[in-house]
């Protein structure tokens, strides 16, 4: 089964948006709660990011027998140095979005923690790929 | 413990999401990060915070947390109220500091 979604850079009103729906998908689906927890928690940050960092994007998520993949395609900044960006506490959010209480430099940890693969891609001033693979069982 | 057990006993303010007052509450996280509590919450805590704006409530429902605690008097936007209210997760509040509501809720129920 396979979903889009696009996402607007700066639309906070909107953040989350696509995550919520999918947890919604996965629940009528019967997957596993503590799976739903870590996929939804992966997938929010990666879609926040798109929010607080890039320009637009989309997010494909597959739902498969075997594994849930989502693919977030971005085109922005970029991330120049992603192991730097990896590291906990790293982060160029602009002081308007750390006022709402983003940008503490988590999201990357948090994916790394919950997807069972976190895949990254991205060109400086192109865009920036996610890939996010959880398997279920 | 319920929620609306700690609106009694903590004299809180309820702003919206009265449908979840039975929500079951078993600890509490406090921070005004959201990939912090996006990264540590758990189900069923209350989470005690100063932001005001809707995303609280995309995090708090993600994580089905039970309840979200404004505190120093600060009062919910228009649009957390509304989404409160569409998940049934209340947004209460308090004039203390998070230091104090959050010991008083600690000494409730404390951690799980
Ligand atoms: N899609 C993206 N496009 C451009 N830069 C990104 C993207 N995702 C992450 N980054 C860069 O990596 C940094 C770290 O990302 P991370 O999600 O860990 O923290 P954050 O978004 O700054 O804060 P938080 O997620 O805690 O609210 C960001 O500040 C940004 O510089
Ligand atoms: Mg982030």
């Amino acid at each position: 089964m396979d979903f889009k979604y696009t996402i607007e850079g700066g639309d906070f009103s909107r953040a989350g948006h696509a995550s919520s729906d999918v947890k919604k998908l996965l629940k009528q689906l019967n997957i596993d709660n503590q799976l739903i927890k870590r996929i939804v928690v992966a997938l929010y940050e990666a879609e926040v990011n798109i929010v607080a960092h890039a320009k637009n994007g989309v997010i494909d998520v597959s739902i498969l027998p075997d594994q849930v993949f989502i693919k977030l395609t971005d085109q922005g900044p970029g991330i120049k140095d992603i192991n730097l960006a990896m590291q906990e506490g790293y982060s160029t959010a602009s002081q308007k979005v750390r006022e709402m209480g983003f940008g503490a430099g988590m999201g990357l940890p948090n994916m790394k923690k919950n997807a069972d693969k976190l895949n990254i891609e991205s060109t400086p001033g192109v865009g920036t790929t996610v890939e996010l693979t959880t398997f279920i069982q | 413990m319920k929620v609306s057990d700690l609106v009694e006993k903590l004299e809180l303010e309820v702003y919206s999401g009265e449908n979840g007052l039975s929500n079951l509450v078993t600890g509490g996280y406090t921070s005004d990060l959201l990939s912090d509590v996006m990264g540590h919450a758990s189900e069923n805590q209350v989470w005690i915070t100063l932001q005001t704006h809707k995303n609280v409530m995309a995090v708090a429902s993600l994580k089905d947390l039970a309840a979200v605690i404004l505190v120093k008097g600060f009062k919910p936007d228009a649009d957390m109220e509304a989404e409160s209210n569409t998940h049934n997760i209340p947004v209460l509040g308090t004039k203390q500091e998070a230091f104090e509501i959050s010991g008083k809720l600690y000494g409730i129920i404390g951690k799980f």
